[in-house]
């Protein structure tokens, strides 16, 4: 029995502790935006924040998340009040097929909350997820959009 | 700004639906006696394509599959074309197969492949939507006792135009659905001129979901009492299970069933996902590895290097006498190139949720495809048609994967069926996604060229040796054992026609199949005949002593519609004009799926092997182009897949399987190595083109020539990575 405090709401989930963080997140707590692309740390489909910090939620086991405060993408807008990424998301037209947006969109929050107004090398330098669909000029025009916002 | 977040998505209200409730999603009304379907919620239905509700809001039914490349936006940019209601009010929905069955495949194909979304159905989806606005206006004027014609309609509102009294869709759907339908010879479409949504670039209908976390995947359902499935079919393609101790695994926890499925995999079902991959990575399992154990990508390039000069081989496009201007060419150029299999990995890993009694098989999937999961099912269940169905999810991409393969759904179902009554949800791992695979076929070509003493191309002998796509998937449609597929962009005429007149010219197929599926993989065989053709185009001009731009041109006088787009992207990028200090240009063109394509790269190149791809201008002229918004991000998206199997992309073979297993040996480009991409769309009018995959096969040797022109260096074997070469 883990607590995990995720979106503002403490839940206590049964598993083992060695469960990823993004399995309880999904199939305990039942929010299924953040998705599951590699389960080895390279694609980024599953990131989350933790404490604050853009993680990928498939390779940290959920004993390492006890205590921390976990945002997921249900998480982001406040008061049904889309993240200004959320907005640049939907102005822009970013997704495609979207499965790796939510991901893509905690990144690129994190991101903004330590660097408001990011140059095209410090995109390059910390988005590294993987988008098969290939969306990332509309991403790069997106974050500088948010960026302004 | 602000927006507020709606509370819930109407689609994914939908998905939703389906995800709690076994029943139909859509759960049309077929009525016995009277002439009205209704849609679930009551709400009549105009006819198969329509639905409109009292409150105005138009459902519009769509047959294709949404994977991201926007054919849901685009059909329904057709049908209220036609129908003339409010953009505003328009929703989307997907029949089912099942209801397709019932009622006489109305809505046509499912199949969401080949760039056909809208290219196959413009015309009989502008048509529903013709017919159900002739509907509702003949229901409008009845009600007020005036003739039909003097009636018109605009933005889902009807006005009487002698007293200017008006209605709305939504007021007389009803009377409208009681209607009979109008004559086909009444239903005229409007003249492209007069479009006022086509070719308008209006925002997608489904992208809210998709930043909120909202929209439901397949990966994502959750039925009641659901239980979950991992799978591992034998590595080695052909291979059997020999032995599994399914007893070391039944006590871990959650672990609910440890099942074969057919003779060729094993799944664990648990009450986790989680708990059931723990389960599988701990099971032992002994393989019947078969007789393809010792096959390996050496073997397999030996049996292609064969075929090159083979004598027997499916000739596809011939003029001319290639052998005599060969053997008489002042100067003969010859090269040899290699393409090798990839993975379409799609960022969601194929899965399917079954649910089976012996009364009835249902099964939720994303797909390309919803009639061929229903024949999966169908076939798997051993259930009658009407005893089946499937619902279809969002896809998290496809790219050719969920369209004519099925193995995740026959798994699900085979699981399902060990577990009566019980839902079960087969995920894949990614390791999984990328060991079983349907895979971008192996290619090699040998090309040889003659030039004259002038320096034109005189004969041209294109041979491709490789494995035909065709002959593992859909054998029936070989021509006389040929597969015309292989020759995408090389035929001689047609939706994917040679763009260029050499006096003699012969490009043939030497068939060498091997134990690794292939698949349709965005793009399919343009991908690899795109390089090798447009590269060796730039080998004769070089050859030649000329201008790879006035090389072509020589050759392209009889094609003006492949010239324009290459003359579009010469112009845009400035070929000619001198190029930013360090930077160096590269040309491609193309036919496929209907459309012309061409593009112009331009690269640095430091320290002989690190390739930026500064800057790519495409061109495509898809004919009509109905929404340019989103034709500019698949074409972009196009460039950032056929970029990353140029550079990164390659799955081999060692005893019998496919080594790569993640993304970490199987690489994808990141945001930091995506060009600037400029769209030239340029609609010609008359034809209908494909948008999704055209585009994809003009990147690579657009880079590949550019790469050429800053280190006179040519690569002929791929992905580059091979070579040392990496994307910055
Ligand atoms: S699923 Fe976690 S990084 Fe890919
Ligand atoms: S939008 Fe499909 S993978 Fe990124």
């Amino acid at each position: 029995m883990a607590r995990l405090t995720i979106n503002g709401k403490t839940s206590e989930v049964n598993v083992d502790p060695s469960t990823p963080l993004l399995w309880a997140i999904r199939e305990q707590v039942g929010l299924t935006g953040t998705k599951y692309g590699c389960g080895m740390a390279l694609c980024g489909a599953c990131t989350v924040h933790v404490d604050g910090k853009a993680t990928r939620s498939c390779v940290m086991p959920v004993s390492a998340a006890v205590g921390k405060k976990i945002t997921t993408i249900e998480g982001l807008a406040t008061n049904g009040t889309l993240h200004k990424v959320q907005k640049a998301w939907v102005d822009n037209e970013v997704p495609q097929c979207g499965y790796c947006q939510a991901g893509m969109i905690m990144a690129v929050a994190a991101l903004l909350k330590d660097k408001p107004k990011p140059t095209d090398a410090d995109i390059d330098k910390s988005i590294t997820n993987i988008c098969r669909c290939g969306t990332f000029q509309q991403v790069r025009e997106a974050i500088h959009a948010a960026a302004k916002a | 700004m602000t927006t507020k977040t709606p509370k819930l998505n109407r689609r994914s209200f939908l998905v939703g639906t389906a995800a709690v409730g076994s029943g139909l999603v859509l759960g049309l009304k077929i009525p016995f006696g009277t002439s009205v379907v209704r849609a679930q919620d009551g709400s009549p239905e105009i006819n198969a394509w329509v639905v409109i509700r009292p409150d105005d809001t138009v459902v519009i039914r769509v047959a294709r599959s949404e994977m991201g490349q926007g054919t849901l936006t685009g059909l329904a940019q057709l049908v209220t074309e036609e129908l003339e209601c409010d953009w505003s009010k328009v929703t989307t929905e997907y029949p089912t197969p099942g209801q397709s069955v019932a009622r006489k495949r109305v809505w046509g194909d499912f199949s969401t492949g080949g760039s056909r979304g809208i290219r196959n159905s413009h015309e009989y989806v502008r048509k529903g939507g013709a017919a159900a606005r002739i509907m509702l206006v003949q229901a409008a004027a009845n009600g007020w006792g005036v003739p039909a014609s003097e009636c018109s309609a605009a933005n889902s509102v009807i006005t009487h135009k002698p007293t200017g009294r008006t209605t709305t869709y939504g007021k007389v759907a009803e009377a409208a659905a009681k209607l009979p339908a109008p004559a086909a010879a009444e239903v005229s479409l409007k003249d492209p001129t007069e479009w006022k949504i086509i070719g308008k670039p209006v925002k997608r209908l489904d992208t809210l979901g998709k930043v909120t976390g909202a929209q439901v995947y397949g990966a994502d359902l959750k039925l009641p009492g659901m239980l979950n499935a991992s799978i591992k079919e034998c590595p080695v393609f052909g291979g059997k299970v020999k032995s599994f101790e399914a007893d070391k695994v039944k006590g871990m926890p959650g672990v609910k069933h440890v099942v074969q499925v057919r003779d060729t995999a094993v799944a664990v079902v648990a009450e986790t996902w989680w708990q059931a991959k723990t389960a599988l990575d701990a099971l032992p399992i002994v393989w019947d590895e078969g007789p393809n154990a010792q096959v390996s990508s050496a073997t397999i390039a030996e049996t292609l290097k064969a075929g090159l000069d083979a004598e027997q081989a499916f000739v596809r496009n011939q003029n001319g006498d290639v052998k005599t201007a060969i053997a008489g060419a002042a100067k003969k150029v010859e090269a040899v190139y290699a393409y090798p299999f990839q993975n379409h990995a799609p960022m969601e890993p194929m899965n399917a949720t079954a649910k089976y009694t012996p009364e009835r098989c249902e099964v939720w999937v994303p797909t390309q495809n919803g009639e061929a999961a229903f024949a999966a099912t169908t076939a798997a269940s051993g259930l009658p048609a009407d005893k089946c169905e499937v619902y279809k999810i969002n896809l998290g991409g496809g790219f050719g994967r969920r369209g004519a393969f099925h193995d995740y759904v026959t798994q699900a179902v085979l699981i399902a069926k060990q577990i009566p009554g019980t839902p079960v949800k087969l995920l894949w791992t990614r390791e999984e996604d990328m060991v079983q695979g349907r895979y971008h076929p192996v290619m090699q070509s040998k090309l040889v060229g003659a030039l004259d003493d002038k320096g034109n191309l005189t004969g041209l002998h294109m041979r491709l040796s490789g494995q035909s796509i065709l002959t593992a998937v859909f054998p029936q449609n070989l021509q006389d054992g040929r597969d015309n597929l292989t020759f995408q962009g090389l035929d001689p005429s047609g939706d994917f026609a040679f763009g260029y007149s050499v006096p003699h010219l012969l490009i043939d197929h030497a068939m060498r199949n091997t134990h690794v599926p292939p698949g349709f993989w965005r793009g399919v065989n343009i991908n690899q005949n795109a390089i090798f053709l447009e590269c060796f185009m730039e080998e004769l001009a070089q050859a030649a002593g000329k201008d790879p731009l006035e090389f072509r041109r020589a050759l392209m006088s009889k094609h003006p519609k492949h010239l324009a787009v290459l003359n579009a992207v010469a112009d845009r990028a400035g070929w000619g004009k001198p190029a930013p200090q360090g930077v160096s240009r590269g040309l491609a063109q193309m036919m496929a799926f209907g459309s012309y394509v061409a593009a112009c790269a331009e690269v640095s190149v430091t320290g002989g092997d690190k390739i930026k791809v500064r800057r790519i201008v495409c061109a495509t002229d898809p004919g009509y182009a109905v929404n340019p918004a989103q034709i500019e991000r698949q074409i972009a998206g196009s460039f950032v897949y056929g970029l990353s199997g140029l550079f990164m992309e390659e799955c081999t073979v060692k005893d019998g399987r496919i080594e790569q297993t993640n993304f970490h040996t199987y690489d994808s480009m990141r945001i930091a190595q995506m060009p600037k991409v400029e769209s030239i769309i340029m609609p010609s009018g008359g034809f209908w083109g494909g948008v999704g995959e055209p585009t994809i096969c003009v990147a690579a040797p657009a880079v590949l020539n550019a790469y050429f022109a800053a280190t006179g260096k040519r690569i002929r074997t791929f992905p580059l990575k091979n070579h040392g070469i990496t994307m910055v």
